[in-house]
Formats: C-alpha cells, sequence, structure tokens
C-alpha cells in the first residue's frame, strides 16, 4: 500500500468520483491540497474571484451534468463565503460536495486564525457534514459524502479537513466496497396496496392534472411522465425547477404553476378533481393559500423524501419512493383516457392568456423584459441553456422561455438567490461546453457576483450574458407597486456601463434599447466564440402578470388587462 | 366554491415520545437539537444515554404535537444520517418512566411527617435529609410525578431536577439495530472526535 498525505487522498477520491473538475479559492489552511494538486494534471481547478461562486459554479455544474459539483475553500472566510451557495443548493438538492480547510487540530476551539465552526455553521443547510480527524477516515469519509450528495435526495455535503491531516501520511487504500449506513436508505419502489390506491384515482379522474418538479428529472423519470401524460390524456404544469421535465410546446404542457404561473395551470389545479403530484414539495409559491388549494382533488404524491409527504397540503395517497421506479410500478394499470371536455376548458383559459399577452403589442419604442426572453427564445430555437438570476428577468424566463429539455433551465427557486445567475451559468457551460449556455440577469442581481466575469475569462467559458436592466430592483420594486403605495425605496439602483464593465474584462458586449435590435444582436452574440454580454435596457415599471399575491388563493390572480381594459392594480 | 379542507392544525395536540438509536458520535446531539429548532418542534424533554451496545446511543424525546406533526419529526429525524431508527413509542403499549429529585423544606416536625407520609403513598424515597431539607427521590410514570409534585408543593419546594421521559415498547415491540460500524474508531464511538 502506498503512504499519501491527506492532501493526496482527497484528489485521488475526488477523481475517483468521475470528477475531473472542480472550483476553489486557496488560502492557508487548504495550501497543502492545492500544493499536492500538481500531482494530478487531470484534474482541472477552476479559480474562482469569491467563493460564493465556486459553490455557485459547482452548483450550476451538477445542476448541467447531473453529476456531483464540488467547491473548495480555505477556512474561516473561505468557508463561511461559501454558506449562501451551500443553502441555495441545499434548498434546490443539487448534489455537492464541499471541502474545506480547518486549522490544525492542536488549535480547534481556541479562536485560531480564520477558525471558525464550520461544521455547526453549515449544519442546517447541508444534507450532512463531517470534520475529518484522522486522515486514515479521509477515504472513507469523502466517498461517503459523494454518496450522500447524489443518492437519495441530493443534497451538499461539506467535509472540513485540519490543516495537518492534510499533511498526516497514511497508508491508502480506496475503500472499493460499498457504502453502509444503517440510518440511510432511500425509498425506492411502492407497495402494491399504494399502486393500487394510485391507479384508482388515474383511472377514474375526470379532471386531473400532474404537478411535475425537480424530482422527475432527477430520478430519471422524464419518459415514464410523458408516457403517462400522453397515455391518461391528463396536462402537466410544471414547478419552476420542473421546467424541462416536459417539453413545453407539448399539447398537454400548461407551463409553469404557482405565484407567476401560467393561468391555465393554476385554474386546472383548481378545479381539478385528481392532482398528481410528482417530484414537487407544495411550496408556498406554488400553493398560495393552503386552506383553499385544490379543494374539490383527491391528491397523490409521489416525492423520494417521506417528510415532505402531508408537510404543507395533506394528500390521500402519499407513497414515498424514487419516481421513475414508482412511476415504472403505476403504469402498467393505466387506462388510455380522453379528457376532451377537461382539456377544452382549459384552452379557454390560455386563449383568455393570448389576449392579454404584451408579446402580441406594440409598445412603440419601449422595450419590455419579456419582449427580450421570447426572442431569446426564438432566436436560439428553444434550444438553449438558460441559467437565470432571481427576480423579474427570473419568472419572465419561465414564461417566455419553452424549455424543451431536462437541465435547461437552471435557476435559484427555493432560496432565491440573487447574483446566483452568472457563476451558475460558468459552471454549466464548463460542465457542458457543447451546449449554448446563456446568463440571465437583472441589473441588480449581476451585480451582486459579477467579479466572476474574470472567472469566465480566464476559463474562457463561453457563457452569453444578458442583462435586463430595467434601473430597479424590479420585482421588489413590482411588490412596492402593488402593495406598498409605490413608495420606491432604496429599489432604485444606479449601475455601472455594464458594456465598459465587459470591455475592462475584454469581453465584447452591446447595448440593445429597442425590439428591433435585439435579433441581430443575438446573433451577434452567438458568433462569437469566447463569453460576450449583451445590455438590454427595458421598460422601467414592467410586470410580471399573472400574479397570486402572497398568501392569496390561487385562482385570485392579478392579470394584465386586455387591450382596451383599466389596469386593475395601480 | 366552499373549501372544507381540513388544516394540519385542527388535530388535537398531546403528549408523544419517540425513540431514536443514533450513532454515538459527537454533534450528534447537536443535530437532533438544531433540527427542533428549526423545524419549530416543541420539545418537552429530550434524554440520551449509551445502549448495550458501545457505538450505539438512544434518544428519548417527549414532544407536544399533533398526531401529524409527531409523524413529521419522526420523518425529519430519520433524514439525519446519524439517525439509524426512530418509532412513534406513545402510539404503541409502552412502559414510560420520570426520575426526579425533590428538594423539600424539612425543618419542623409537620413537613418530615407529611413527606414521610407521602412516601408511603408514592414509589418515591427520602435520599438526604437534614435539618432544615430533604431531598425525596421518586422513579414513576411522569403523571404520577407531576402528581406527587403537586401535593409537595404546600409544604415547601426549594429546588428540583427531572431526568425527563425514558420509555421501551412493551413486549416484542424491540427497537434494536445490529449494524456494525464501517469506519474502525466508529466502533468506540470515537469516530469524528474533536481532538
Amino acid at each position: 500500500m502506498a503512504m499519501l498525505t491527506g492532501a493526496e487522498i482527497i484528489w485521488e477520491c475526488i477523481l475517483r468520483e468521475g470528477v475531473n473538475l472542480v472550483f476553489g479559492y486557496p488560502g492557508g489552511a487548504i495550501l497543502p491540497t492545492y500544493d499536492a494538486l500538481s500531482k494530478y494534471p487531470q484534474m482541472h481547478h477552476v479559480l474562482v474571484r469569491h467563493e460564493q461562486g465556486a459553490a455557485h459554479m459547482a452548483d450550476g455544474y451538477a445542476r448541467a451534468t447531473g453529476k456531483v459539483g464540488v467547491a473548495i475553500a480555505t477556512s474561516g472566510p473561505g468557508a463561511t463565503n461559501l454558506v449562501t451557495g451551500i443553502a441555495t443548493a441545499m434548498l434546490d438538492s443539487t448534489p455537492l460536495v464541499c471541502i474545506t480547510g480547518q486549522v490544525p487540530r492542536s488549535v480547534i476551539g481556541s479562536d485560531a486564525f480564520q477558525e471558525i465552526d464550520v461544521t455547526g455553521i453549515t449544519l442546517p443547510i447541508t444534507k450532512h457534514n463531517y470534520l475529518v480527524t484522522d486522515a486514515a477516515e479521509l477515504a472513507y469519509t469523502i466517498k461517503e459524502a459523494f454518496f450522500i450528495a447524489r443518492t437519495g435526495r441530493p443534497g451538499p455535503v461539506l467535509v472540513d479537513v485540519p490543516k495537518d491531516v492534510q499533511n498526516q501520511k497514511v497508508e491508502f487504500e480506496y475503500p472499493e466496497g460499498e457504502i453502509r449506513l444503517p440510518g440511510y436508505l432511500p425509498p425506492m419502489t411502492t407497495s402494491d396496496d399504494l399502486v393500487a390506491s394510485a391507479l384508482e384515482l388515474i383511472n377514474k379522474a375526470e379532471r386531473p392534472i400532474i404537478l411535475a418538479g425537480h424530482g422527475v428529472m432527477m430520478s430519471g423519470a422524464v419518459a415514464e411522465l410523458r408516457e403517462l401524460a400522453e397515455r391518461a390524456g391528463i396536462p402537466v404544469a410544471l414547478t419552476l425547477l420542473g421546467k424541462g421535465a416536459m417539453p413545453e410546446e407539448h399539447p398537454l404542457t400548461l407551463g409553469m404553476m404557482g405565484m407567476h404561473g401560467t393561468a391555465a395551470a393554476n385554474h386546472a389545479i383548481q378545479q381539478s378533481d385528481v392532482l398528481i403530484a410528482l417530484g414537487m414539495r407544495f411550496d408556498d409559491r406554488v400553493t398560495g393559500n393552503i386552506k383553499t388549494y385544490s379543494p374539490d382533488s383527491k391528491k397523490i404524491h409521489i416525492d423520494i423524501d417521506p417528510s415532505e409527504l402531508n408537510k404543507n397540503i395533506r394528500v390521500d395517497v402519499g407513497i414515498a419512493g424514487d419516481i421513475h421506479s414508482v412511476l415504472k410500478q403505476i403504469l402498467p394499470g393505466v387506462k388510455p383516457t380522453q379528457h376532451g371536455a377537461w382539456l377544452n376548458q382549459i384552452r379557454d383559459w390560455q386563449e383568455d392568456t393570448d389576449e392579454r399577452d404584451i408579446i402580441k403589442r406594440d409598445t412603440g419604442e419601449t422595450l419590455y423584459g419579456a419582449q427580450v426572453i421570447n426572442d431569446l427564445w426564438r432566436f436560439t430555437d428553444g434550444k438553449a441553456v438558460t441559467v437565470t438570476d432571481v427576480g423579474q428577468h427570473q419568472m419572465l424566463s419561465a414564461q417566455y422561455y419553452a424549455h424543451q429539455r431536462p437541465a435547461t433551465m437552471i435557476t435559484s427557486g427555493g432560496l432565491g438567490t440573487m447574483g446566483f445567475g452568472l457563476p451558475g451559468a460558468i459552471g454549466a457551460k464548463l460542465g457542458k461546453p457543447e451546449e449554448e449556455v446563456w446568463s440571465i440577469s437583472g441589473d441588480g442581481g449581476f451585480q451582486m457576483t459579477m467579479c466572476e466575469l474574470a472567472t469566465a475569462v480566464q476559463e474562457n467559458a463561453a457563457v452569453k450574458i444578458a442583462i435586463i436592466n430595467n434601473g430597479f430592483l424590479g420585482m421588489v420594486r413590482q411588490w412596492q407597486e402593488l402593495f406598498h403605495g409605490r413608495r420606491y425605496n432604496e429599489t432604485v439602483m444606479f449601475s455601472p456601463d455594464f458594456c465598459k464593465v465587459a470591455e475592462a474584462y475584454g469581453i465584447p458586449s452591446r447595448r440593445v434599447t429597442t425590439r428591433a435590435e435585439i435579433e441581430e444582436a443575438i446573433a451577434w452574440a452567438r458568433s462569437i466564440e469566447g463569453p460576450t454580454l449583451l445590455e438590454f435596457v427595458v421598460e422601467k415599471e414592467e410586470m410580471v402578470y399573472p400574479m397570486v399575491p402572497a398568501g392569496a388563493d390561487l385562482h385570485a390572480m392579478l392579470r394584465r388587462p386586455k387591450p382596451g381594459e383599466a389596469e386593475e392594480a395601480k | 366554491m366552499v373549501y372544507a379542507q381540513q388544516t394540519m392544525e385542527m388535530q388535537p395536540r398531546k403528549k408523544h415520545i419517540l425513540a431514536a438509536l443514533v450513532e454515538n458520535k459527537p454533534g450528534v446531539l447537536n443535530r437532533v437539537a438544531s433540527l427542533f429548532r428549526r423545524r419549530n418542534f416543541n420539545v418537552d424533554s429530550l434524554t440520551v444515554g449509551r445502549t448495550h451496545r458501545p457505538y450505539m446511543s438512544r434518544m428519548t424525546i417527549a414532544v407536544d404535537a399533533t398526531r401529524g406533526d409527531a409523524n413529521r419529526i419522526r420523518q425529519n429525524l430519520y433524514k439525519l444520517i446519524n439517525v439509524i431508527d426512530v418509532a412513534v413509542i406513545s402510539n404503541e403499549p409502552h412502559v414510560s418512566r420520570d426520575l426526579a429529585l425533590i428538594k423539600v423544606r424539612s425543618d419542623d416536625a409537620d413537613s418530615r411527617n407529611q413527606l414521610t407520609e407521602l412516601c408511603e403513598r408514592y414509589p418515591a424515597r427520602i435520599v438526604d435529609i437534614g435539618p432544615k431539607v430533604a431531598i425525596v427521590e421518586i422513579t414513576a410514570q411522569e403523571d404520577i410525578v407531576e402528581s406527587l409534585i403537586a401535593a409537595l408543593e404546600p409544604i415547601g419546594i426549594v429546588e428540583m431536577v427531572r431526568t425527563g421521559v425514558v420509555a421501551m415498547g412493551r413486549g416484542i415491540r424491540i427497537l434494536d439495530s445490529d449494524y456494525e460500524p464501517m469506519l474502525p474508531s466508529a466502533a468506540n464511538g470515537n469516530a469524528v472526535s474533536i481532538v
């Protein structure tokens, strides 16, 4: 057996997980690990500009590739800078392994320089975490960390390694066997009784609807979802993170549900008689008022995490299991059905929406964010991977970019982390270089992490950056307009000249102010090999419709008035 | 539309007792406590102690919750990697015990007589007595402990400590696990300790 240092064991174990791309930032307590990096030329390390960027890039990489993302940081501030990124991954169930340096064992607990209790800090925002105090246990611990991160309901796992453990030399033998964790057995298939109960509801439904979430894609059940929907003639509404689970141009797809979901999806949920929830968790942004949520329906909920069943919404058939495995059990019993009257009703709601659509209006010289996203969808043939930030542009991306494939809408849904967009897009592009990756941000969120432009240039990560600049923190402004008497406190924002910022980093850029320029600008951006930046200067007081005010009934949506109608909200 | 859906809050709240087998590792108590805090579950009492297996401890957690919440607590506890198994002990026939040490005034004949009399009526005994105060020990089901405390109140309680509830299912309802830890150091309950 070879004698290796803890630092070498870290790299050996990461490589054996099939990961050869990691994101990180060096510092004192992680230096032995960076020193050992030169012995592993097959490992590509991406130097970020802020550790939050490392966590978001690993997250974007993981979501785009389906592999585990790895972020590395030093102790103290390096580790605390990861925190927002780890929490983002936790809320969206992304598999991450974060390796952090720690002060040497002898001084732990003494408030040493750059010492922080990172396992304590990240305890509620990781799926699990470790402080490794003996290099002999490092290999097994890292293997276990990857196993926990990627299996069951995925999530971030942090491994904290004291500096002297990284330097400790031990005999290294990779633990080849399977991981055995007595208290960790993610459910897979379910009982025949529960399958029968679900089938009883599905086969008798008159107004059924499927709610498809992130879990459908993570369990690889996209084909099974489509088969269920097509055979039983059931329309499918998507959560924000569920976008891509069903092709959005499919006639049965109703688009996103919830606060800024489509009116058709929300009305269908409220009036359905059987609701089939797959790999989603009835978040408050999806349900609105839970007391009036889908009141007449029997509910089936399938999720790999048993603690999600009956958490927010009481269900009639709750199945803890892997969606792919459970749908395989259910599908043979699903009778071919058509729900003509129900789908006609839904079509009426969709036609009403079409009449209200801003896209169909002549807005003169004024450019709207919705038009930008809609044109981006058209001129990229709906094939790009979009990585968004958080706010109005994010909801517009969900509404106006029709995603056709899994893992093409990458966004911070649960935590709603502004600043996720650019680093998330860099991670996605580096993980999937063959894909066209667009980073879509607002002027606010972009400024939170725009230091990562340097990372994009250094790595020649050819992300196409679109900034939807309305001079406001747009979504907060929308709430102020609707609920706080248009008192725009602290949402008016000065921004630098984004094109000059891009120029400073050597990134080609253009500013777009009219709709007529969009097509040419997008074509230009796509024709350039490296990263490019487009700034779209849009209407300042654009509203995202429909909108279910927080806590309101899901069917009580604020709508964009039809042409000729007065604005209802102002 | 009329909405008649029952919400979670409409279930009655009562005392539930959960037992969790946990890996005997540093930080596990912290993980459990942190879970209760962040999920906003109210803990009545929480006890932890070793089992007959050196690498495994057992926690008994008493909560004031609805049946649905008790189930959610069980599922959330089970999500913790270091939690090997969980059961809602109070859903089935079980034995539960609480131990209390109660220091009471004993500075006159009247109070001493009353203490002696109460110790005959309750499964309690005087374990320390002096000219001013005495310590009464009781090990019993929680409601009996409560009853003794109420009876001692008029005499004058000056100090009290309780262990919190421990519980075990009756008969062949066995909560145990025969797992063997993978890491050698975990076998002596010291897998990732702080040096």
